[in-house]
């Protein structure tokens, strides 16, 4: 047998030192659809507890809409459950290219190409359309699917420091004999909530000759007027040369993604990116029921509305009650702690309350930056938001963090 | 060469370090310190590159061999005519 007792034996020393550094991650078993309020089994073993959520990324509210279950029981019935080949064998199916175009038409690019999921997306898309001769210039806190992808791509890889415009623009100078550029961002940064400046950014691409990049995946739906995105919010629909996002957050939740731009770049994918061509993409159940989500949200901003009247009534909940709150105006709201034992206490005590909200600590986000990171959705109702606010602030009063700095936190817990 | 010494701190310093970061000096551990992830190596091994006129093997662009400015300034004086 070619598991050893002394390869057994590694894997379980490196696994006790993952348990002893506290980094040791466990599923938290749901017995309910994904709403405002869930039933979760905590700790393994109890009987399931009704809690608010407040940590998905449902932020429309329709991972469970009845109109979305609707249309994927008719995707299920009218295009059955699977379809066992890659896209480019026989494992296309109408629904696919319509989604892709409708894909299109939402977030105003020229073409689109699905994928199984955005993680996918990322890892496939820079190996596809870039060669030894380019280089990526990224922000320094863009999500790990996006690293994964750089590193798996032949150009070269620089970073600019997060939402500094000045060294971005030191980097595009640096880098002007290369082919071919490409400046990489998130639209909205899942850890801290903050919007990209894709106003500026774009600004600079076009002064340096560069394309640009952006993950759009806590961004579409919601985010600008209408929901298409952090391009919409700032203005530069239209000029964005590659947009990847996730059909797993807003766009209904399931799983899925896509590459969407320019038709040059889309079509390099269709050639080129290996877990396009490598994988089945998505189940047919899955792509009906995102055709229904962006037919809601291009009839109807109601729920994309809904959501900045709840962030907005969220924020000053929380900044009232006197919590540190990193800046923004996103759903995502963290609320800063710094000490990671203190982020998990938090957690487990609003568990108590029936909150459910996860604590978020070093190497997930930078060391002295522990937080609760809470999400808006656009299914709560304010009834849940004022019981959640009772919450945080019964927990707040606790660990005497109420009206306290950021320096006064520290020195009270440490960093 | 204590020019390139402080041109070097200088970008490192710009470079990979926050407002509130403590300072460093010239042999103060970059990879091993956590300062430099072995990612942004080649991003660092690019701007010696370009500066200094110089073509770095991929073979010799360690992280041992970026552990700290006073060991970069001896890497590129191996390549400066």
């Amino acid at each position: 047998m070619a598991y050893s007792k002394n390869v057994r034996e590694a894997y379980q020393g490196t696994l006790a030192t993952i348990k002893d550094a506290g980094l040791f991650k466990q599923e938290r078993f749901i017995h309910s659809v994904q709403d405002a309020e869930i039933e979760v089994e905590f700790p393994a073993g109890a009987a399931p507890k009704r809690v608010i959520n407040m940590c998905a990324n449902n932020y429309l509210g329709l991972s469970s809409h009845p109109d979305v279950i609707k249309a994927a029981h008719e995707g299920l019935d009218s295009r059955g459950y699977g379809l066992s080949s890659v896209r480019f064998i026989c494992g296309t199916q109408d629904i696919h290219r319509e989604l892709e175009e409708k894909v299109s038409e939402f977030l105003g690019t020229e073409d689109t190409i699905l994928f199984p999921s955005c993680m996918d997306a990322n890892a496939g898309v820079f190996e596809a359309i870039l060669t030894a001769e380019d280089v990526m210039i990224s922000d320094r806190l863009v999500h790990a699917s996006i690293i994964d992808g750089m590193r798996l791509a032949p150009a070269i890889h620089d970073t600019f420091k997060h939402s500094n415009m000045l060294h971005l623009e030191q980097k595009l100078q640096l880098h002007s004999d290369k082919r071919i550029k490409v400046v990489i961002t998130d639209g909205v940064f899942s850890m801290d909530g903050d919007t990209a400046k894709l106003d500026e950014m774009v600004a600079l691409c076009e002064k340096y000759d560069a394309m640009l990049f952006v993950d759009e995946s806590h961004s579409s739906g919601f985010i600008g007027k209408t929901g298409r995105g952090t391009h919409e919010y700032c203005g530069v629909l239209g000029k964005i040369d590659i947009i990847t996002t996730t059909f797993g957050k807003a766009l209904g939740g399931a799983s899925g993604g896509c590459v969407s731009g320019r038709k040059e770049l889309v079509e390099m994918c269709r050639q080129k990116a290996r877990p396009y061509l490598f994988s089945n993409t998505i189940a047919p159940v899955v792509v009906s029921g995102v055709l229904s989500v962006l037919d809601t949200l291009s009839k109807s901003t109601e729920r994309r509305d809904k959501l900045e009247a709840n962030t907005a009534f969220w924020r000053k909940g929380l900044t009232e009650a006197g919590f540190v709150l990193k800046d923004g105006n996103t759903p995502i709201v963290p609320v800063m702690l710094f000490n990671a034992k203190l982020a998990q206490d938090f957690s487990r005590d609003l568990f108590d309350e029936g909150i459910y909200a996860i604590g978020f600590f070093f190497p997930v986000v930078p060391n002295g930056q522990a937080r609760i990171r809470t999400q808006i959705s656009a299914a709560h109702d304010i009834h849940h938001l004022e019981k959640a606010l009772t919450a945080f602030r019964k927990v707040g009063e606790k660990h005497g963090i109420l009206g306290k700095t950021k320096q006064e936190i520290i020195e009270k817990y440490g960093a | 060469m204590e020019e390139m010494k402080d041109v070097i701190l200088e970008y490192v310093t710009n470079e990979y370090l926050e407002e509130d970061d403590d300072e460093i000096s010239y042999d103060t551990p970059l990879i091993s310190g956590g300062i430099v992830d072995s990612f942004s190596m080649a991003s660092l091994k690019r701007f010696l590159e370009v500066k200094y006129k110089i073509s770095i093997p991929d073979d010799k662009a360690t992280p041992e061999a970026f552990d700290s400015v006073d060991k970069i300034v001896e890497l590129v004086k191996e390549y400066v005519s």
